[in-house]
């Protein structure tokens, strides 16, 4: 625990006068050494993985903030070179806005006809990562009407339940949730909610393969 | 001199004031004596709020009885890359609620990061005859629902942007609510909106609206629709399209190709999602009058973006994907002579590998052909010293630097050196700049050279960066117009922070995450510098369950005359003269 935090005193008078080249401030605690200081420019000279750079940030120093532990993950800081772990990401970096990621996205806009609704609408199946996104954003869509879930739970609201049913490419309609999420939304060409009444004729479903649900 | 100003009547200050609009002039001008002050305040008609909890609507509503223009701004800047948890805070309904009551001739609300519910736009829309403009930047909380409440009861409504904002829309049919009646529609922008508006209501309210300066469509406006559309408005002068791929068929072109041709005064172009190339050439025509491009968007790659630049030769402005690459961006410089501003955004940010050919080079290019160039947003993984010193000799004119090398803490990859020399380069010879990113491998050095050099920098962006606080007190120290300082992943602690205290009440703001700076600390500032706004934002629970030199993940500090806010969520505190006394 550095003993300077407690005793600091604010010095914005003599701010100016403060020659900081003398007096050489680092961030160690008292009686650390100063190898990262040292090196070549302050930082070890070869670059360093990004990866690296998240495990060696200072979160670890703030995560266990308790003496013992603290005094560890310096050493860690100062000894540096941990083998890159798994792709991670850093919150916020590269500093692009989430806009312009889902931008780059590809687009895949298919029609949603509703049984009894007057208007159509369209979803881009790419802005989605799994059968229960996509039947959720449906919801929200066509918030008057209930979607019976793929895993064939029943929600009810108002009496009425649809069928989440597509065509596929072959111009085949098919119930939602037997292929994997990604090789649907590659053969979807169109949506349709279907009155249960309607869906009978379909091909059946086997419960079991709907375990894949995100792609 | 008092004597004087009692001379001249109130009413020709007033008529003198009407022609000063910039609000340094303005503030200026109140501060010469107390009745000019009372003039002024009288006649000002646009107020500016940079930070909505610098000041309360209440003051400033008694401050200026009659304003007709108000623009705020509320979340920190670092809100855009997702580093403010949700929940923090920039609520517009109190502003909204006050002025409804006491500026009910209220005709442009200007909000960036502000927090806007369905809720406040039906406020709006009921509360102000005469409302004209509604620009929302960035902006979140509401829905289609709230923009029908505008567009079916604000009759002088000319503005309607979104720019940016995430918008909650099941129903594209809040387009429909503008009644037949409207036709007073200057510029739309709902390039945000994720779902489908009804096409056919588009293009009527496209038809009624001559006065339509500004359109820029979404994504899901599909080409086969943008001819119509263009059609019905070829007195546009800027135009987002949609969705710019369909089957290539001629008759398709040749009515898109006709459409842009009728559009004698398009100047501004942007969209273009999903780019198909040969429907490009369609726009052929009009490109040697555009100033605007925002091909930002476009997956077109290099040889299909140097044949369209290369026409471009009236362009002041190009954002464009890093597909252009190095050498499209010498085609840049050697055809468009007029160029200001130029951003390049990676198209794979998150790759690990580079998958174009765009390095320093590019930018060298432009710094060399465009002598106009003034502002650079620029995206790439690899950088230099001697790029960096070639482009600031090349461009002093710069006000605006914006590096992003992707990989942090990369250095000069040929000297392997940090790249201090290079921004200190920049610094040094574009004495005019204003705003500042760094990146790279750096440390306390540039900011040494920051410090000493950059004294018209406003706002400075740092991000893996520097050694010790050393650093941070060089910028502080130095830097004698920074308004706006944001940081994260620095070591900078305590120690400059408080050296450097009342630096900050003539700030704007600071934002500082992932730092060093400790809870004692921040306590410390509370206590001494009560019109700042010292907030704590830290997702671990209270601070006090923590030793106090242990450090806050966030640390948001501005200057306020409203003191302590009083809607901060659970995990934002603010530390203030009693905080001493609270958490102890």
């Amino acid at each position: 625990m550095s003993p300077e935090i407690g005793t600091h005193q604010l010095e914005s008078d003599t701010a100016g006068d403060m020659n900081f080249k003398e007096t050489e401030l680092t961030l160690a605690l008292p009686g650390e050494s100063r190898t990262l200081k040292e090196m070549n420019g302050g930082k070890i000279g070869t670059k360093r993985g990004f990866l690296e750079t998240v495990d060696l940030n200072l979160g670890s120093l703030r995560a266990d903030c308790s003496d013992k532990d603290r005094n560890e993950s310096e050493n860690d800081v100062l000894t540096a070179a941990k083998p890159p772990a798994a792709k991670a990401q850093v919150v916020g970096w590269p500093p692009v806005r989430d806009y312009r990621k889902n931008a780059m996205k590809s687009c895949k806009y298919v029609k949603v006809a509703v049984d009894g609704a007057p208007y159509l609408r369209k979803v881009n199946l790419e802005m989605y990562n799994s059968y229960e996104q996509l039947l959720s954003a449906l919801e929200d869509m066509f918030s008057c009407f209930t979607i019976r879930n793929y895993l064939n739970e029943r929600k009810m609201v108002n009496g009425v339940e649809n069928v989440p049913t597509y065509e596929d490419k072959d111009g085949d309609w098919m119930m939602l949730g037997d292929v994997p999420w990604k090789m649907f939304v590659e053969s979807c060409k169109r949506l349709r909610l279907m009155k249960s009444s309607e869906a009978n004729g379909l091909a059946p479903r086997t419960p079991s393969k709907c375990s894949s649900t995100s792609g | 001199m008092l004597r004087m100003a009692r001379s001249l009547p109130e009413e020709v200050l007033e008529h003198v004031f009407s022609f000063i609009h910039s609000d340094k002039d303005r503030n200026a001008i109140s501060m010469v004596c107390k009745s000019w002050y009372e003039i002024e305040r009288w006649c000002r008609r646009r107020i500016f709020v940079g930070n909505c909890y610098a000041v309360n609507p209440s003051m400033v509503i008694r401050r200026f009885p009659e304003v007709r223009s108000v623009e705020l701004k509320g979340k920190p800047h670092f809100a855009d890359f997702n580093l403010v948890p949700d929940g923090w805070g920039g609520y517009v309904y109190p502003w909204i609620a006050a002025m409804a009551n006491a500026y009910p001739w209220l005709e442009e609300i200007s909000l960036k990061r502000m927090v806007v519910t369905d809720e406040t736009l039906e406020l709006i829309a009921k509360s102000f005859k005469n409302f004209k403009v509604l620009v929302l930047s960035s902006c979140e909380g509401f829905s289609t629902d709230g923009l029908a409440a505008i567009a079916a009861n604000c009759r002088n409504l000319r503005q309607l942007d979104l720019r940016e904002s995430e918008v909650d829309d099941p129903s594209g049919h809040w387009l429909s609510h503008f009644p037949d009646s409207f036709t007073s529609l200057v510029s739309l922008n709902i390039s945000c909106l994720g779902s489908e508006v009804n096409f056919s209501a588009l293009e009527h309210l496209v038809g009624r609206c001559p006065n339509l300066r500004t359109l820029r469509l979404n994504r899901a406006v599909p080409l086969d629709r943008l001819a119509n559309i263009l059609r019905r408005a070829p007195q546009l002068v800027e135009l987002g399209a949609g969705t710019y791929s369909a089957e290539l068929r001629p008759d398709v072109f040749s009515s898109i190709a006709g459409a842009f041709s009728g559009c004698k005064e398009l100047k501004s172009l942007s969209g273009f999602w999903d780019v198909v190339p040969g429907y490009l050439p369609a726009i052929y025509p009009i490109c040697s009058s555009l100033t605007s491009l925002n091909l930002s968007y476009a997956t077109i790659q290099s040889p299909d973006l140097v044949k369209l630049v290369s026409q471009c030769q009236s362009l002041q402005r190009l954002w464009v994907l890093d597909y252009i690459e190095d050498i499209g961006l010498e085609a840049l410089a050697a055809f468009c002579k007029d160029l200001q501003e130029l951003r390049v955004f990676p198209s794979e940010p998150f790759a690990l590998e580079p998958n174009v050919s765009l390095t320093e080079q590019g930018l060298v290019s432009v710094s060399e052909g465009c002598l106009k160039l003034h502002s650079v947003l620029y995206f790439c993984r690899q950088m230099t010293n001697d790029a960096l010193v070639t482009i600031a000799r090349n461009c002093p004119k710069m006000t605006r630097f914006r590096l992003c090398i992707i990989e942090p803490r990369t250095p000069d990859y040929i000297t392997l050196q940090p790249l201090d020399d290079g921004f200190g380069a920049i610094v040094e010879h574009c004495k005019d700049l204003r705003r500042l990113s760094l990146s790279g491998l750096l440390t306390d050095r540039v900011f040494e050279y920051i410090g000493t050099h950059a004294k018209k920098l406003e706002m400075l962006s740092v991000a893996f960066a520097g050694d010790s606080d050393l650093g941070l007190h060089h910028v502080l120290y130095g830097c004698e117009n920074l308004r706006k300082l944001e940081i994260r992943d620095c070591p900078f602690g305590d120690k400059a922070l408080l050296a450097n205290a009342a630096k900050l009440e003539t700030m704007r703001s600071l934002w500082m995450s992932s730092c060093s700076v400790s809870f004692g600390a921040c306590k410390l500032l509370g206590q001494k510098m009560p019109r700042l706004n010292i907030e704590v934002i830290d997702e671990r629970g209270p601070p006090d369950s923590r030793p106090e030199s242990c450090p806050v993940e966030k640390l948001y500090i501005y200057r306020t005359l409203a003191g302590p806010r009083f809607d901060m969520p659970g995990f934002v505190w603010t530390m203030d003269e009693d905080s001493a006394l609270r958490f102890s």
